[in-house]
C-alpha cells in the first residue's frame, strides 16, 4: 500500500505519482492521510486503483476520475467527481455544490447532503446522494440518473435534457420543462437495479420515489414557433 | 473570487487566541485575493469610551503624529496608539463628532475607517499575509473578528477600497461577489445621509444596512431586505458589536463553509481555512444555505 501524507507532500507530487501509473500495476491501494481540505486530490487518475482519502477535502476532489474507486472519509468541496470518466466515489460526510458536475459515467456516492448545482450539466454519471440536494440540481442534465433519498431544493432540472432523476423526499420546485413522470414498473426496476450495484439497496424501498425528467418541450425545435424568429 | 474568514468566539477563554486564529484562517485566502487584505477586530477594552480607527493616504504617512496632534485637540484624556499605518484614538462618546470635524479641518487626507465602542478596523493594499504581519493581527485578542482577502473587480486596489467597509458605529461588512446596481443604490443612500467614501459596490451594500438598522430594522432584518434590494452575487459576513451574521444570495455562486462548536463559529470561503480552528474534527461543519439569515450575537 502505498501512503502520502500531505503534511509532508505536496497534493501535485500525490498527483504526479497517481498519474504515472501503469495499467498493469501492483501498487492498487493507496491512501492519502491530513488532506486538510486541499484542492484537486486524486484529480485526473486514469487507473484501476482504490484510494482511500481520510479527512475532508477541498475543491475538484477526484475530478476528471477514469476507473479508480476514491472513498473520502469526510466532506468535500466544491465540484467533487467534476468530469468524472468512469469508476467510483464515495465520500461519507456532505458534499458542496456541484457535485458530479459535467459527469460523463462511473458512480457518485454522497452519504451525507449534496448542495446546489448537485450533478450540473451531467452527461452519464450516476449520482446517489443520500441526503438532500439543493437548488438547481441536475440542471441541463443530459444523461445519467441522479437519486436523491432525501429532499430536492428548487428549479431541480431546470432545462434538463434526457438525464432521469429520482427523489423521495419532498421537492421544492420543478425548473423549466422539468416534469414529473409516472414511476413504472421498469423504472422501480432500474432504480432497483441501481441501487443494487451501489450496495445501497434494501436501505430504501423504490416504490417512495418520484421520477422526474424532461417534459422535451424546451429543447425540441417546434415547427409551429417557426414565425417567432 | 476575493477570501472571507469570520470568528465569532463564545467561550472568552478563546479570546486572547482571537488575533492569531483569525490571522492563520487568513493566511489560506491568500490565493482567492492577493491585491489587499482587511481585518475588523472587535475587542473589548475601551469600556465606556469610545475608538476610532484612522488611516493616512499611505503606509508610510506618519499617522502617530497626527494621532496625537488628534488626541491633544480632543482633551478629555483621549489617547492615540499607533499599529503599522493605523492610529486607533480612544476618546469619549461625545468627542466623536469634533474629532471627525477636526480631522476634516485639518487632515482631509485622513480616512476613518472604524467607529464605535469596540470595532478597530485594519487594511492595507499587497499579499494578506505580509498585511497581517505589519499590524500585528495575530496578537490582538476580541471577542468576534472578520477578514477579507481581495481580488479587485469594482473598483481600484487601493487601502479605501479594501474590505471591510464600516458605514456606522461598530458595524462592518465583508464581500465576496460583485454587484450591478450599487450606483443607483450609492445616490440614494447619499441622499438619506450615509456616508459612502468609495466607489466600490460593497461599501454600498454596508451602507445599505447601516440605513435599515438606522431606520430601525435589525441586523437580522436588513440583511432579508437587501435580498429584495441588493442586485448581484454576494456572499456577506457582516459584523456588531455584539454580533456576528452570514447571508448568501440566493443563487449562491460564492463559497461559504460554517463550523460551530461550543467554543465559536466561524465562517470561511474554503474548509481549509478552518482546519486551523480548536477541535475542528468534532465541530458541525456545514455550507449556509442560500437567501437564508444566519445570525449570532453575544448577550
Amino acid at each position: 500500500m502505498s501512503t502520502f501524507d500531505l503534511t509532508k507532500s505536496s497534493v501535485r507530487e500525490l498527483n504526479a505519482a497517481l498519474h504515472t501509473l501503469k495499467d498493469d500495476t501492483n501498487d492498487t491501494l493507496w491512501s492519502v492521510l491530513n488532506p486538510n481540505g486541499e484542492h484537486s486530490i486524486a484529480a485526473g487518475v486514469d487507473a484501476a486503483v482504490a484510494i482511500n482519502v481520510q479527512g475532508s477535502v477541498g475543491y475538484f476532489c477526484g475530478g476528471m476520475n477514469k476507473r479508480a474507486n476514491i472513498v473520502v472519509d469526510g466532506s468535500a468541496g466544491q465540484g467533487v467527481g467534476e468530469n468524472m470518466m468512469s469508476g467510483r466515489i464515495h465520500v461519507k460526510g456532505d458534499a458542496s455544490q456541484s457535485a458530479g458536475a459535467t459527469g460523463r459515467g462511473g458512480l457518485l456516492i454522497v452519504d451525507g447532503n449534496a448542495s446546489a448545482r448537485c450533478g450540473i450539466s451531467m452527461k452519464g454519471i450516476d449520482i446517489i446522494v443520500k441526503g438532500d440536494v439543493g437548488h438547481l440540481s441536475a440542471f441541463m442534465g443530459q444523461n445519467g440518473r441522479l437519486v436523491v433519498f432525501g429532499e430536492a431544493g428548487e428549479a431541480l432540472g431546470d432545462s434538463i435534457y434526457e438525464a432521469r432523476l429520482f427523489v423521495r423526499g419532498p421537492v421544492a420546485g420543478l425548473g423549466a420543462d422539468c416534469i414529473e413522470k409516472p414511476m413504472r414498473d421498469e423504472h422501480k426496476a432500474e432504480l432497483i437495479e441501481l441501487l443494487a450495484a451501489s450496495g445501497q439497496d434494501h436501505k430504501v424501498d423504490v416504490a417512495e420515489f418520484r421520477r422526474y425528467g424532461s417534459a422535451r418541450k424546451l429543447y425540441n425545435f417546434n415547427i409551429d414557433n417557426a414565425g417567432a424568429y | 473570487m476575493c477570501g472571507i474568514a469570520g470568528l465569532f468566539i463564545k467561550d472568552a477563554k478563546l479570546e486572547p487566541e482571537l488575533g492569531s486564529l483569525l490571522a492563520q484562517m487568513t493566511s489560506t485566502l491568500c490565493s482567492r485575493g492577493p491585491d489587499s487584505a482587511g481585518f475588523a477586530i472587535y475587542s473589548r477594552g475601551a469600556g465606556s469610551r469610545a475608538k476610532l480607527t484612522i488611516s493616512g493616504p499611505s503606509a508610510g504617512f506618519d499617522i502617530g503624529a497626527v494621532g496625537e496632534r488628534l488626541a491633544a485637540a480632543l482633551g478629555h484624556d483621549a489617547t492615540s496608539a499607533v499599529r503599522y499605518s493605523h492610529a486607533i484614538i480612544t476618546l469619549a462618546h461625545d468627542d466623536v463628532e469634533r474629532a471627525e470635524q477636526w480631522l476634516a479641518e485639518n487632515h482631509p487626507e485622513i480616512t476613518v475607517m472604524s467607529g464605535g465602542k469596540s470595532l478597530e478596523i485594519y487594511k492595507e493594499v499587497g499579499y494578506p499575509d505580509d498585511v497581517a504581519k505589519s499590524f500585528g493581527i495575530a496578537g490582538i485578542s476580541g471577542t468576534h473578528g472578520i477578514s477579507h482577502t481581495r481580488m479587485a473587480t469594482e473598483s481600484a486596489v487601493t487601502t479605501n477600497g479594501a474590505h471591510p467597509f464600516s458605514t456606522g458605529p461598530d458595524q462592518c461588512l465583508v464581500h465576496n461577489g460583485s454587484l450591478s446596481n450599487h450606483a443607483s443604490l450609492r445616490r440614494e443612500l447619499r441622499r438619506e445621509g450615509i456616508k459612502i467614501r468609495t466607489e466600490n459596490d460593497s461599501e454600498v451594500a454596508a451602507a445599505y444596512l447601516t440605513k435599515q438598522m438606522r431606520d430601525g430594522q435589525t441586523l437580522g432584518e436588513a440583511l432579508k431586505s437587501s435580498l429584495d434590494d441588493l442586485d448581484g452575487f454576494f456572499t456577506f459576513v457582516v459584523g456588531t458589536e455584539r454580533g456576528f451574521g452570514v447571508l448568501r444570495d440566493p443563487i449562491a455562486c460564492k463559497p461559504a463553509v460554517m463550523a460551530e462548536t461550543d467554543r465559536y463559529v466561524a465562517f470561511a470561503s474554503e474548509y481549509k481555512s478552518l482546519t486551523c480552528l480548536p477541535e475542528i474534527a468534532k465541530a458541525k461543519v456545514w455550507e449556509p444555505k442560500p437567501a437564508t439569515v444566519y445570525f449570532w450575537e453575544h448577550a
